[in-house]
């Protein structure tokens, strides 16, 4: 398969990248790993006319710790992701995901940056930032703005960052002492998109539920923030009756389509199923 | 859209070239320079068989461009064996424990080996099959394949050590 043509583009830094976006209007996009965006250019589902390859920019790679708020440069690979010892401590449910991330090549190449931008429903880290609280900083020409990724995703590959913005970095609130967390996933194959998955974080005091949020990936035309679900924990000791009553409400905003990995109620009802599994295994982990 | 000034080192040599920025790096390396051991197997990213090394990364080179490779430094099957000809000792391995049977997914196979082996001297059989996840193999049941990657990790850290 060969795309179609296009202008290729490598700016030395960040500010050139935003003018070369800005000039070339919108038939450019930019490429990190470009394990999204080159399937699709290979079947010609995206053509864009000039690419801005951000691989040189160093400035964008970084993974820190900013006063409590984890800071992981977009350009970040899932493979640097998996090695961080920072998030390993800080983070752990960033590595439990990247590791459910296709395969080993892929994570070498593949970014966080792009996992989270590109608007794929099907990306697995979307469901986990806003599972976290994360918000997304992009910068274009007029300057830089935050977006929750709680509101970034609007339909399927189309989110709020503007044709001429970047993303620069994915800026995750530090985590309460003792958070409990997992991110569960079914899928066919190594490679394969879930067939649902589900991200929980949640907190405990004595035996109580004082905080819990859930994600769920691919089971909509955007990755989900399950509100109610998560409601249904709060304030109890995630018993059976707790966790009945939080699977019904994630199965309940499940619009998954009928593809390859099964029909809609089997989609919708495994996504059932990995929400059970992550709070249990979430709340085993909370301290 | 012009053609664009690709610099390339390629098993330890130079290589210099014109290519559209929309080559996949896989059909420049087996069209423009020839080198045909990398394969095309799948070509969506799930198979590995078109697996290549680049700046001690393995990549699979139907799912990035050449212009991206762009000032890399790369390494395919045809850069495993010694300037004699002496096999490396991954390939010895694949030979000695019967670890291929067609024989297309090898290439890709013995190049993320190879970077599996650099990271990881000597991995257990559960990280030699998740190291290789990446790459299918439709005929072996990969038991073999598992074999030559153990097999060749002791024999390389007995080289090393004996070297030490």
């Amino acid at each position: 398969m060969i795309p179609g043509s296009f202008d290729y583009h490598r700016p030395r830094t960040l500010d050139e990248a935003i003018s070369l976006m800005a000039s070339l209007g919108e038939e450019a996009r930019v490429v990190a790993g470009g394990h999204s965006l080159i399937p699709m250019m290979k079947l010609r589902l995206a053509a864009p006319e000039h690419l801005v390859d951000l691989r040189d920019l160093a400035e964008l790679r970084a993974i820190r710790s900013e006063g409590g708020t984890l800071v992981v440069g977009a350009m970040a690979t899932q493979r640097e992701i998996i090695a961080s010892d920072l998030l390993a401590a800080e983070c752990p449910i960033l590595r439990e995901t990247a590791l459910q991330i296709a395969d080993p090549q892929v994570r070498y190449v593949g970014t966080l940056g792009g996992n989270v931008a590109n608007g794929d429903p099907g990306n697995d880290m979307p469901a986990v930032m806003m599972a976290l609280g994360a918000v997304y900083r992009v910068k274009g020409s007029p300057g830089e703005r935050d977006i929750p990724a709680r509101d970034f995703y609007r339909s399927s590959f189309t989110t709020a960052l503007a044709p001429s913005e970047i993303l620069t970095q994915v800026r995750i609130p530090a985590a309460p002492k003792g958070q409990g967390y997992a991110y569960e996933k079914q899928k066919r194959k190594v490679g394969d998109y879930a067939t649902a998955a589900a991200a929980v974080v949640l907190s405990m005091a004595q035996g109580s539920c004082t905080a819990a949020a859930i994600g769920l990936t691919n089971v909509g035309g955007t990755p989900l923030f399950a509100v109610a679900a998560a409601q249904a924990l709060i304030g109890t000791r995630i018993d059976g009756t707790a966790i009945v009553e939080a699977v019904r409400q994630a199965r309940a905003i499940a619009q998954p389509a009928a593809d390859q990995r099964g029909p809609a109620d089997f989609r919708t009802h495994v996504a059932g199923v990995m929400v059970e599994r992550a709070i249990r295994r979430a709340k085993e982990r909370a301290a | 859209m012009a053609k664009m000034h690709v610099k390339l080192t390629v098993n330890g040599r130079a290589v210099e070239a014109l290519a559209e920025p929309r080559t996949l790096l896989i059909h420049f390396l087996r069209e423009e320079l020839r080198l045909t051991g990398p394969h095309i197997g799948c070509d969506t990213s799930h198979c590995g068989a078109c697996t290549v090394d680049l700046d001690g990364k393995s990549v699979k080179s139907c799912t990035l461009f050449v212009a991206q490779a762009n000032g890399g430094s790369l390494r395919t099957i045809e850069g495993m064996a010694a300037a004699d000809g002496s096999l490396h000792p991954l390939q010895e391995a694949f030979r000695e424990h019967h670890g291929l049977q067609c024989g297309f997914c090898t290439p890709g196979m013995i190049t993320r080996a190879y970077r599996l082996l650099q990271e990881n001297p000597d991995p257990t059989e559960a990280e030699i099959r998740q190291g290789i996840s990446g790459n299918l193999c439709r005929c072996t049941g990969y038991q073999n394949i598992v074999k030559a990657i153990r097999a060749a990790a002791e024999r390389m850290s007995s080289t090393k050590e004996a070297a030490e």
